[in-house]
C-alpha cells in the first residue's frame, strides 16, 4: 500500500457517459482532497452503473470504487481510498476482480479503462504498435490474407468480411485509394464506437495504418458524428500524437508507408452512417444514398478505391497482425469468428460494454450480466441491433448472439447494442416510432422509404385506433414488404424489422376491436 | 485566425474558407467553422459560399437544408437537446420530453419567443446505458430526473 504522504495515482475516467454521471467534478474533489495525488483521466471500464468509477493504484492492483458522487470523495479519503483501503460500503475491491469484467474477453477493448487515451507512451506499454510493426514487415498480400484467415467481418452490422473487402481495393489499380472509417455511430443502444475513440484512440489510428499498408491507401478519414464532441477531441488530439511519434506522416515507422489522417464531423444526419451516404458526406454534399453497384471498394470517395469499415473493426485490427489470425479465429461459433463488443442499454441494471466471444445467449447478457431492469420490474422486450433491429420478447433469450443464428430468427446483431424495455413499454408505440424515425431520417432517395415510413406512421395510428383493422393489418404488412424489397438501402429496407417483430411478438398491444370477428 | 476589428459576414465566410482550402469535399467542415463562429449560417452566407467554393446556390441550400446540425436563423443563449432514441424512451424520455416542452411553451426545433431557450430534439447521444441523456450547451448529462431536467431550463442570464 501506499504509505501516506505518497503521491497516489487515481483513475478517474474521462469518457463521457462518466461525465455526464459527474466525473469531473469527482477528479476535481480527488485532486482538491488535501493529499498529494496523480489523478489520470483513463477511459470507462464499460461498467456504467458503477460510473463515476474511481480506482486507486495499488501494489496488489487497482481498487475500485463506484458509483462514486462528488460529495462521497471526502468520506472515501478519510476512510483511506486513497491507500486503497475497503473499509467503505463503495469500495468494489480490486476492479480485475469483478466477476462483471474478470469474465468477458477484452480484446478489441482490451487497453480500454487502462490507459490514459492520450498517452503514447502507456500505449506502447501496453501493447501498441506490435500489430503495426509486424504489418509492416509483412507484404501487403499477406496482411490481407491474414485479416482473410481471422475471420473478421464488419462490426457496423452488414457483417461482410473485411478481408475480402480490403483484397478488392488492395487489387484495384489506383493512384490514389482512401481508408475511411465509419465512427457515425447513430443506433440507439450503441456506444462501443464512441468508449473506443475516447478510451483507447490509438488503436483506431493503428487498425487504419495497418490498413492503409494493406491496400495500398495514403490518405484516411475518420467520420464522426457531431453528437459525439468529446470522442472528437480526443481523436484529434491522439492524431496529433501520432504525427509527433512518427506513427502518421511521411514514412510511418521509418517504412516505406505514408499515411496521412483526418477527422471529419458529421451534420446529425442519422443517413450518413449508411457507408454511401457517409462518401457523399465527406466530398462535401448531401448525404443521399448511392446506388451499389459501383461498390465503394472500387469507386468510394471521390470515385477512388476505398475501404470503409466501422471503429470495432478497424480497432480489432492492430490485436490480429499482433497476435496472429489463428487467435483471434480461435474465439466465436460457426462463421462468426472472434469477439463482439456488445453494449447493454436502457432500462436494464447493470449496463455498459460486454466483449465477449459470439455465441453468448441473448438472456445471458440481459439477465447474467444485465441483472434484469434498472426500474425493477420484469423484462418485456429488447431491441437488439439498433433502430432497425427487431424486438424480441424474453421467450427468444435461448438465442445465441451470432449473424447467422439472429438472422434464422428474423433478428439481427447488427452493431451489437441491446436495449431493454420493462413492463410498461407500449409495443405499437415502439413500432410507430420506428416508423416516424425513418420519415424523420430518411434521405429521400427512394420512394419505399421516403414516403412508406410516412404510410407506415398513419397505417399504425389507424390500426391502434380500430379503423378496418383487419385491412390496416394487410396495408401494413405489403408496405412493410415493399419496404424491406424496394428500398435502396437497410434504412428503408430494415425499417420493417422493429414494426414486424412488433406485431409478431406482441399482437395484443396493437389494439382490439370487435371488428376482429367480422 | 487573426483577429482583426469587427468584420463583415462577407470577410468573415471568405477566410473561413480560405482556411480549409485544402480540405478535401471542404463544404462540411466549413459550415461547421461558420457554426462555430456564428452559431447559424446566415442566408445571407450562401451566395458566397457558392461563389468561393464553385458551387450553384441551390447545392450550398441543399446541403444545409440536408442536415439537422445547421441553422439558418441563430439559436437561443441556451441549447437543450433532449434524446429521443429507444433506450432513453426505456427510462423516461417522453416524459423529459413533454415537460420541457409544457414548461417552455415551444415544441422542438423551436426557441422561446424571449430567445433564451432553444429546445431539440436528438437521435441518440451514445449514452444509453446512463440515461435519459440531455444534452446543454454541448455538455451531456445522463440520468437526468424531471427535477433536474428543470434546474436545466432554469434561465439563469
Amino acid at each position: 500500500m501506499t504509505a501516506s504522504g505518497q503521491v497516489a495515482t487515481v483513475y478517474v475516467p474521462r469518457d463521457s457517459a462518466a461525465r455526464s454521471v459527474g466525473a469531473d467534478e469527482v477528479a476535481d474533489a480527488v485532486a482538491a482532497a488535501g493529499r498529494p495525488v496523480r489523478v489520470v483521466r483513463n477511459g470507462s471500464r464499460g461498467m456504467l452503473w458503477l460510473e463515476p468509477l474511481v480506482e486507486v493504484e495499488t501494489p496488489a492492483g487497482r481498487i475500485a470504487y463506484g458509483p462514486v458522487a462528488p460529495e462521497d470523495v471526502e468520506g472515501l479519503v478519510a476512510a483511506g481510498m486513497l491507500d486503497g483501503a475497503a473499509d467503505h460500503p463503495l469500495c468494489l475491491g480490486p476492479t480485475e476482480d469483478i466477476d462483471w469484467l474478470r469474465d468477458q474477453t477484452r480484446v478489441t477493448f482490451t487497453r480500454v479503462g487502462v490507459v490514459d487515451p492520450l498517452s503514447a507512451g502507456d500505449y506502447v506499454a501496453h501493447g501498441g504498435l506490435s500489430g503495426l510493426r509486424r504489418a509492416l514487415s509483412l507484404s501487403p498480400e499477406q496482411v490481407v490474407a491474414e485479416v482473410t484467415e481471422s475471420g473478421l467481418r464488419g462490426r457496423g452490422g452488414a457483417g461482410f468480411p473485411a478481408g475480402i473487402k480490403w483484397k478488392t481495393v488492395l487489387e484495384a489499380g489506383a493512384e490514389l485509394k482512401f481508408v475511411c472509417c465509419n465512427a457515425d455511430e447513430g443506433d440507439s443502444g450503441t456506444f462501443a464506437d464512441r468508449m473506443l475513440m475516447e478510451g483507447d484512440p490509438f488503436t483506431l489510428i493503428e487498425g487504419m495504418t495497418i490498413a492503409a499498408w494493406a491496400v495500398g491507401a495514403s490518405e484516411g478519414y475518420i467520420y464522426v458524428r457531431s453528437e459525439y464532441p468529446d470522442a472528437i477531441a480526443t481523436l484529434r488530439a491522439a492524431i496529433g500524437t501520432a504525427y509527433d511519434q512518427g506513427w502518421l506522416g511521411k514514412r510511418v515507422l521509418d517504412s516505406e508507408l505514408s499515411f496521412d489522417l483526418f477527422v471529419r464531423v458529421g451534420g446529425g444526419a442519422y443517413i450518413c452512417g449508411e457507408e454511401t451516404s457517409m462518401l457523399e458526406s465527406l466530398e462535401g454534399k448531401r448525404g443521399m444514398v448511392r446506388a451499389k453497384p459501383p461498390i465503394p471498394a472500387l469507386e468510394g470517395l471521390f470515385g477512388k478505391p476505398t475501404v470503409v469499415n466501422n471503429v470495432l473493426t478497424l480497432g480489432s485490427v492492430p490485436m490480429i497482425l499482433a497476435d496472429g489470425p489463428a487467435a483471434y479465429a480461435d474465439l466465436g461459433v460457426g462463421r462468426s469468428r472472434g469477439t463482439q463488443v456488445f453494449q447493454l442499454g436502457g432500462n436494464i441494471a447493470r449496463g455498459g460494454i460486454v466483449e465477449t466471444a459470439f455465441g453468448i445467449t441473448l438472456g445471458d447478457l440481459v439477465e447474467r450480466y444485465g441483472g434484469g431492469t434498472r426500474s425493477g420490474r420484469p423484462v418485456r422486450a429488447v431491441q437488439v441491433g439498433g433502430p432497425l433491429g427487431a424486438y424480441l420478447p424474453t421467450s427468444r433469450f435461448d438465442l445465441p448472439m451470432d449473424y447467422e443464428a439472429f438472422a434464422a430468427a428474423d433478428a439481427m446483431v447488427g452493431h451489437g447494442g441491446v436495449v431493454v424495455f420493462d413492463d410498461t413499454v407500449d409495443m405499437a408505440g415502439q413500432a410507430r416510432f420506428a416508423m416516424e424515425f425513418c420519415a424523420a431520417e430518411s434521405c429521400g432517395k427512394c420512394t419505399p422509404c421516403r414516403v412508406g415510413a410516412v404510410r407506415g406512421v398513419e397505417v399504425i395510428d389507424r390500426i391502434v385506433a380500430g379503423v378496418d383493422r383487419k385491412k390496416n393489418l394487410k396495408v401494413l404488412g405489403d408496405l412493410c414488404d415493399l419496404m424491406t424489397e424496394g428500398s435502396l438501402c437497410a434504412m428503408g429496407g430494415l425499417t420493417p424489422m422493429p414494426v414486424k417483430s412488433a406485431l409478431a411478438h406482441f399482437p395484443d398491444d396493437f389494439g382490439t376491436t370487435t371488428e376482429e370477428g367480422r | 485566425m487573426t483577429s482583426s476589428p469587427p468584420q463583415s459576414l462577407e470577410d468573415r465566410v471568405r477566410s473561413i474558407v480560405a482556411e480549409h482550402r485544402d480540405d478535401r469535399g471542404a463544404l462540411l467542415p466549413i459550415l461547421h467553422a461558420v457554426m462555430e463562429d456564428m452559431g447559424h449560417v446566415d442566408p445571407a452566407a450562401i451566395p458566397i459560399l457558392a461563389d468561393e467554393l464553385n458551387l450553384s446556390r441551390a447545392d450550398v441550400y441543399g446541403v444545409i437544408t440536408f442536415y439537422h446540425d445547421f441553422r439558418q436563423t441563430p439559436p437561443g443563449r441556451k441549447t437543450v437537446r433532449i434524446c429521443r432514441a429507444e433506450a432513453c424512451q426505456a427510462v423516461g424520455a417522453a416524459q423529459l420530453a413533454d415537460n420541457a416542452k409544457e414548461r417552455l411553451g415551444v415544441g422542438f426545433g423551436e426557441t422561446t419567443p424571449d430567445g433564451s431557450v432553444t429546445l431539440e430534439q436528438v437521435f441518440c447521444l451514445g449514452n444509453c446505458a446512463t440515461g435519459p441523456s440531455v444534452q446543454v450547451d454541448g455538455r451531456l448529462y445522463g440520468r437526468v430526473s424531471p427535477a433536474q431536467l428543470d434546474g436545466m431550463l432554469e434561465v439563469g442570464a
